[in-house]
């Protein structure tokens, strides 16, 4: 006899999460959607803006809205090394394995998110980097370490320390009640790959609507092509190179010659 | 100013133009000066620079090929190299670069790549500063007694003066067998390819004291082994580890045939116990430098690298 309660408490979930969706919309965009490397190329900043849209059955709020918005880079696959005394010197000895973890991680919010939502609603989203699951491998396993695991405060730390991953509680700010903006800074140092934007609208402690958006950064030109020669044709690319480095020594020998 | 800001390709991070230049051109100085490459000073520098040591050793193989090419001619226009002898030090240059890039694919996959770049600098650079410097002290102790200064000692024979296969090279007037000339060779082939060095401060001293090289061709033909093992470490580094960045290595060889010219004039004013002396002080601060770092408590006991990523 679960049958009928299964299906009621389904129903309730679709009520649950339809009904936000009906109430406010997100309607957002970014300044670009491509970011393209050229040699002159030192980072930039995306402009992330957007508007709360309301209809009439929005029903009216007691507080203000708030924003959160994770960006998130191409995944990859990172090992975190730690340096042992042995016999005198210093040597990496233990590491640990962070698997498909993003390249880059933007927390950009209104607030900070403690203020914006409950910790177990934060928890259950992921909002923030605290929060962001980073999975390790562990023997066989793939796992979530305890959250104040030396391995994982140490990779956040050095991640941070590198500008790719942000945390930045006051970023979005609200022109008007509906109308807001936010600044995505990309390093240098930004992997190239497809960047996802994911949007969540708080309000009173809770999500109501959610929005996103994609971007993507490529190497452009010459940068491309100098990066896929030296991929994709390894050994033309080498001999260019030799090539290149006897060109030079002989142009010179000639340019400086004295006898 | 604005400084000019270059993004590297394969290096993947913006460098100074003209910071890379002007090492380029104090690197290119020493190197004219002291008859050397000079890969063991500009590997260090580019790793101070925030390029990754494995980056940083493949692409300083192109500029050491670059500057030796250009001191080669130089050397080939006052013939003053001996050909048969670089050939027969090339067999075993070749095999040793190719060993060595073996060796270097194998550590970086270990996850040991810089602890062995940091120490195999310490540990030769170390000893052969040290030897470099206590040798030129006494030298020009020597010399202020009013004793000529001996490089060659005539008569002298080693034990392997009395090994098989011996070969007569002509210009370097010396009978001797060619196993230990392939051997020094191999080994110059393979610590260049590890080290990102070319080795001309290890090889002009193994070639005097073990084969009795005379001075007037030895640097030439030592020019001739560092620019063919680091031709061919840059194409095998391209091959296997994709990590040759041609920007930046274009940027240090330009750089770096420019300041050999004003070193080489430079260097011919100094005395030659003096100038191996101060290439002697030289070679041992750098070895010393990576000994600080391995020995002090580093700032940050973590490292971050990347294995993988998702395209």
């Amino acid at each position: 006899m679960r049958r009928p309660l299964a299906i009621l408490g389904a129903a309730l979930t679709l009520v649950a999460t339809a009904a936000p969706a009906a109430a406010e919309r997100l309607v957002s965009s970014l300044s670009s959607h491509r970011v393209l490397i050229t040699p002159s190329f030192t980072g930039t900043e995306l402009v992330l803006f957007g508007t709360v849209e309301r209809d009439a059955a929005s029903v009216p709020r007691r507080g203000s809205y708030d924003i959160v918005a994770t960006v998130s880079g191409p995944r990859e696959t990172l090992v975190v090394r730690r340096k042992e005394r042995m016999i005198g010197i210093w040597a990496n000895a233990d590491s640990r394995t962070f698997v498909e973890v993003p390249s880059y991680l933007a927390v950009l919010s209104t607030r900070p998110a403690e203020e914006i939502a409950p910790i177990d609603v934060l928890r259950r989203l992921q909002i923030g980097l605290r929060r962001t699951l980073l999975p390790q491998r562990i023997g066989p396993d793939t796992a979530d370490v305890v959250r104040d695991d030396p391995f994982r405060n140490a990779f956040l730390r050095l991640k941070l320390s590198h500008d790719l991953y942000v945390d930045a509680p006051n970023a979005v700010t609200f022109l008007t009640p509906i109308l807001f903006r936010a600044s995505i800074p990309l390093p240098a140092g930004a992997p190239i790959g497809n960047y996802e934007v994911d949007l969540k609208l708080f309000a009173d402690s809770a999500l109501i609507a959610r929005g996103g958006d994609a971007f993507e950064i490529v190497k452009f030109g010459f940068e491309q092509f100098v990066a896929g020669a030296a991929l994709n044709h390894g050994l033309l690319y080498g001999l260019a190179t030799a090539l290149m480095a006897l060109l030079t020594g002989w142009l010179a020998s000639v340019v400086f010659r004295r006898d | 100013m604005t400084p000019v800001q270059v993004y590297l390709p394969i290096a993947d991070l913006p460098v100074n133009i003209f910071v890379v230049f002007a090492m380029g051109i104090a690197v290119g100085f020493i190197s004219g000066m002291f008859g050397i490459g000079g890969g063991f000073l500009m590997t260090p520098l580019l790793i101070f620079l925030g390029i990754s040591p494995a980056v940083a050793v493949a692409t300083v193989s192109s500029h050491i090929a670059a500057s030796s090419f250009s001191g080669a001619i130089t050397y080939w226009r006052r013939k003053a190299l001996d050909l048969s002898l670089a050939a027969m030090l090339l067999i075993g240059g070749i095999a040793g670069t190719a060993a060595g890039v073996w060796l270097f694919t194998y550590l970086r996959a270990l996850g040991q790549l810089d602890l062995t770049i940091s120490l195999s600098y310490v540990l030769l650079l170390g000893s052969v500063g040290g030897l470099m410097v206590a040798e030129g002290v006494r030298a020009i102790i020597r010399s202020r007694h009013g004793k000529p200064v001996e490089l060659r000692r005539p008569g002298s024979h080693t034990w392997f003066h009395g090994l098989p296969f011996k070969l007569r090279f002509k210009q370097s007037r010396i009978y001797v067998s060619s196993i230990p000339v392939v051997a020094i060779g191999f080994i110059m082939g393979f610590i260049g390819a590890i080290m990102g060095i070319g080795g001309g401060f290890l090889l002009v001293p193994m070639l005097i004291y073990f084969l009795r090289v005379p001075t007037n061709v030895v640097i030439g033909t030592s020019m001739v082994l560092t620019l063919v093992t680091m031709a061919t470490a840059t194409v095998l580094h391209s091959v296997t580890n994709h990590l040759v960045d041609v920007i930046l290595a274009l940027i240090l060889m330009v750089g770096g045939v420019m300041g050999a010219q004003f070193g080489a004039r430079a260097g011919q004013k100094m005395r030659g116990e003096r100038l191996r002396l101060m290439l002697g002080v030289l070679v041992l601060a750098v070895g010393v430098r990576f000994a600080v770092d391995l020995v002090l408590t580093p700032d940050d006991f973590y490292s971050i690298r990347q294995l993988e990523r998702a395209q």
